[in-house]
């Protein structure tokens, strides 16, 4: 049943997307795809999981129950800002992606956020451009406008 | 636990020139190895946040094989001054 419930938090856009997991028999059909696919297999899906959409986090948990105290902290500034619509990949649910995502992006830890398919940085990074300003020169180059912006609009 | 803060210290002033360098065991607070730490170097100069903090992580790669959590505050010695005087 639990796993019926992470599954169901873990598809959080609507449309259609690779690693969408599917129930079969009860388990993820991801994690036996996974047992099949090599590292290698990984790191070139990987390239195009960050490139499929214009913001991705990997993170610990999801977005809706995020288990880590940084992965919440990425999730929380990216919820004030308005974005809401980015894909998540819970690393959690995974232990091949969670070391694959550290080798693919040569970076220790996560969360890690991805702008366009280049590596943004972890949480530290993501709150200080949160904090100085940058993050929302980052999203307008996406396209993206920030909801702060109307915030500040307001409050003015 | 094989890494201490001490030894990151050590490693961050001999590898990256560092002036200044703080770490934090935060460690109690996650049940496993983790660390916060602010270095404060002339190396960080004119290098955008995320190359800054590459830095730190290739310094400390062997110890992060073992760290479970990791936070970083990387600043150049003006930054630091500065952070001080307000």
């Amino acid at each position: 049943m639990n796993s019926l419930f992470r599954s169901a938090a873990r598809c959080l856009r609507s449309g259609p997307a690779v690693y969408l997991p599917r129930q079969t028999d009860g388990r993820s059909q991801w994690a036996s795809v996974r047992l099949l696919c090599s590292a290698a297999d990984l790191q070139k899906d990987l390239g195009e999981m960050v490139k499929k959409d214009k913001v991705v986090v990997f993170m610990k948990g999801t977005p809706a129950q995020p288990m880590c105290g940084f992965s919440n902290a990425v999730v929380q500034i990216l919820r004030m800002h308005g974005v809401d619509n980015y894909a998540a990949y819970n690393v959690l649910e995974d232990q091949d992606l969670r070391q694959g995502v550290k080798d693919f992006s040569n970076w220790p830890t996560i969360p890690q956020v991805y702008f366009n398919g280049e590596f943004v940085g972890g949480c530290d990074i993501f709150l200080q451009m949160h904090q100085n300003g940058d993050l929302v020169e980052e999203l307008k180059k996406l396209g993206i406008r920030s909801a702060v912006l109307d915030a500040e609009k307001e409050s003015k | 636990m094989s890494v201490t803060a001490d030894h990151i210290r050590d490693r961050l002033i001999k590898e990256l020139a560092a002036v200044h360098v703080e770490v934090e065991d935060t460690s109690a607070n996650r049940c496993a190895a983790s660390f916060k730490v602010l270095v404060v170097s002339p190396q960080f100069e004119n290098k955008p946040l995320l190359q800054r903090h590459r830095m730190v992580n290739t310094c400390l790669a062997e110890e992060l094989k073992e760290i479970h959590a990791f936070e970083q505050k990387t600043l150049t010695p003006e930054q630091w001054k500065k952070q001080n005087s307000q």
